[in-house]
């Protein structure tokens, strides 16, 4: 049994605590009145360096100034242009404005949303170890149970946080939950049916249940197992796997619509759930790696060799290549076709986020080609853990950069905000993963591919 | 090719084989050669012989692929007949590197597969209506051959590999056979 050393214990709460402290002051210093944002912006013009900002805004504004623009043209005397000019000015200023209150917001849902991705990422893999019935990997089951164990707070959490952005704050993620913008919006209407308040909640508790579901069941089953006599309990959890797959692949590929895609309800990506999956299972299975390495360094899980950590760091390689893949496979169809309505997307994201985009094609995609290429590599546990560290940063900055262009547009960065909402959640994983971890045995010793497992060499 | 006289220890099981290489690897013996059905996992390290360096060749080989699309593309797209990629006539290389790219990774592996299957078999001495060196025809169903060379010592060999498990020990003039 493994008992949760008072040191990490403390360690997670004072991740919890700064994260808690820096996350209250992201939002107490987020509300700027009106003039301290002219005052902003004008600060920003004369501080050289606004120029390309300017330019990026005239794009990203354009849409939203659509109005000023349309008004300012309708009446052609020269008086009532001068009017529409301060217009103009007045809406900017407080689109930024607006920008600048959603960050907090944001920051704790991009967080949030990462560690509730990386407990995802390991269920869905530990259904695949089970439905394919796998030899090498039972000695690791009872990990990845614990990691699965944040599933259910970490789903709710981000659930909450839409929720309460519209509920508590100004739809400050989700635009298209505003109804002033749906009623000017003709292609939110249309879409509306789908994308209305309730039924993103509704469709949110009814993935995250069927998920949670399936994680009781195949943590009860296989907990059982361990004093059992026959191999029931076994043959039950390899079929709920294999349903829970199905359940999975359809609910996380809405889910991925419904968290991430719909910031931008505008555009659509017909491949967008796989994408966000290959980047889930990268994640998980990195931290799966981490909390095995961790574990066996402090004496526990004496079973587990340096072939199961040569088996993780090669699906860490793989899927890293399928996430590019497919990242390249999204991006090169709508750069090919250059539809306006399509390209914005990518647009945005290269003319204001030109460092954190193809910095993350960097992390996610070249190191990990390069570094993890080696076999031998792949057995030393400290560069599993470097190469696993620029992973999950690589990953994190994926996620930034799916929610961030929509919600605060160039107003970004990675400052207090941003890196406290990470210690947040990243302490409340750890709290829970371990404690959850303390709760059984860590060998689930009566799986009948325990001794394959045992002796699984590469 | 002087004393070339060998023994052949024949097998039936894998793992009686890879307790033998080590049973013989322990005496000091040196075993020339192991003639197998199929890939034995670990047997390579137990004959201690030395790690395959045909990743290295085959990155390298990668790399080439990779140049070549990169050289061939920018010659036929950019500089010969510059195209109008996309509705975006840039004419360069780099801006439209998106299109590119997937007959820059296929050339990658192209290379990389081609040139180490080559490799492969130039490194193992194959090459076509080559007379094969397998000097039993069982070890392409069921059987496995250890060959050792005798350096007069033929007797202890004998009863150590017939300790190991082999179901049939030969002693065998290489010279004969030729």
């Amino acid at each position: 049994m493994y008992t949760f050393s008072n040191k990490l214990k403390t360690f997670s709460f004072a991740l919890m605590i700064l994260g808690l402290l820096g996350v209250g002051y992201g939002f107490m210093t987020s509300h700027k009145s009106f003039e301290d944002v002219e005052a902003i912006l004008a600060d920003e013009t004369h501080h050289g360096g606004g120029h390309g900002e300017e330019a990026a805004h005239a794009v990203t504004e354009n849409a939203q100034d659509a109005h000023a623009t349309e008004k300012a043209h309708a009446d052609d005397t020269h008086g009532t242009e001068a009017v529409a000019h301060v217009d103009e000015h007045t809406k900017h200023v407080e689109h930024v404005q607006h920008q600048i209150a959603n960050r907090p917001w944001a920051a704790l849902y991009v967080a949030a949303f990462f560690f509730m991705m990386i407990a995802l990422g390991v269920l869905a893999f530990y259904a695949v170890q089970w439905a394919s019935q796998s030899g090498w990997s039972p000695v690791l089951f009872r990990v990845m149970e614990g990691i699965t164990a944040y599933l259910l707070p970490g789903a709710l959490i981000v659930i909450a946080i839409a929720a309460a952005s519209h509920f508590i704050g100004h739809n400050n993620i989700f635009v298209w939950m505003d109804p002033e913008v749906v009623a000017h919006d003709k292609l939110i209407q249309g879409k509306s049916g789908w994308l209305n308040i309730w039924g993103f909640i509704i469709r949110g508790l009814i993935f995250t249940g069927g998920w949670v579901l399936y994680r009781q069941f195949s943590r009860k089953f296989s907990i059982a197992q361990d004093n059992a006599t026959d191999d029931k309990n076994f043959k039950k959890t390899f079929r709920i796997s294999a349903a829970f797959l199905v359940f999975f692949l359809y609910t996380e590929s809405m889910m991925s619509w419904d968290w991430i895609m719909s910031v931008d309800p505008h555009w659509f990506s017909t491949l967008f759930g796989w994408y966000v999956l290959a980047g889930m299972m990268v994640c998980g299975i990195t931290v799966i790696a981490f909390i095995s390495l961790y574990l066996k360094s402090r004496g526990y899980l004496e079973l587990v060799n340096d072939s199961h950590i040569h088996d993780l760091a090669k699906f860490m390689f793989g899927f890293s290549i399928f996430w590019a893949y497919l990242w390249f496979s999204q991006f090169m169809l709508i750069w090919y076709a250059n539809i306006p309505e399509e390209v914005t997307y990518f647009i945005t994201r290269i003319e204001d986020y030109r460092l954190p985009f193809f910095g993350m094609l960097v992390l996610n995609l070249v190191f990990p080609f390069l570094i993890l290429m080696n076999s031998d590599y792949k057995r030393i546990p400290w560069f599993v853990v470097m190469a696993g560290i620029v992973i999950l940063i690589g990953h994190y900055v994926d996620v930034f950069n799916m929610i961030m262009p929509a919600t605060v547009g160039d107003r970004w960065f990675i400052g207090i905000p941003e890196i406290s909402a990470v210690f947040l959640f990243a302490g409340l994983f750890i709290y829970v993963v371990f404690t959850a971890l303390t709760k059984a045995p860590l060998l689930a010793k009566r799986n009948p591919f325990v001794k394959e497992s045992e002796h699984f060499h590469y | 090719m002087e004393a070339s006289k060998v023994i052949h220890a024949i097998y039936t099981d894998d793992d009686v084989l890879m307790n033998a290489v080590k049973a013989v690897k322990a005496e000091r013996y040196h075993i020339e050669e192991i003639y197998t059905p199929f890939p034995v996992h670990g047997l390579d390290k137990a004959m201690g012989l030395a790690p395959t360096r045909i990743a290295i060749a085959s990155f390298m080989y990668g790399c080439v692929g990779l140049a070549v699309a990169t050289l061939m593309m920018n010659f036929i797209m950019i500089e010969d007949w510059p195209q109008n990629i996309g509705g975006k006539p840039s004419f360069s290389y780099i801006e439209n590197m998106p299109a590119f790219v997937p007959i820059m990774f296929e050339l990658t592996v192209f290379f990389a597969a081609h040139l180490m299957v080559i490799t492969f078999y130039l490194r193992s001495r194959m090459w076509p209506f080559k007379k094969a060196e397998n000097p039993d025809p069982r070890t392409t169903d069921d059987h496995f051959l250890m060959e050792i060379a005798v350096h007069g010592n033929e007797n202890e060999l004998t009863t150590l590999l017939n300790k190991t498990g082999a179901v049939e020990v030969n002693i065998i003039d290489k010279e004969d056979e030729h």
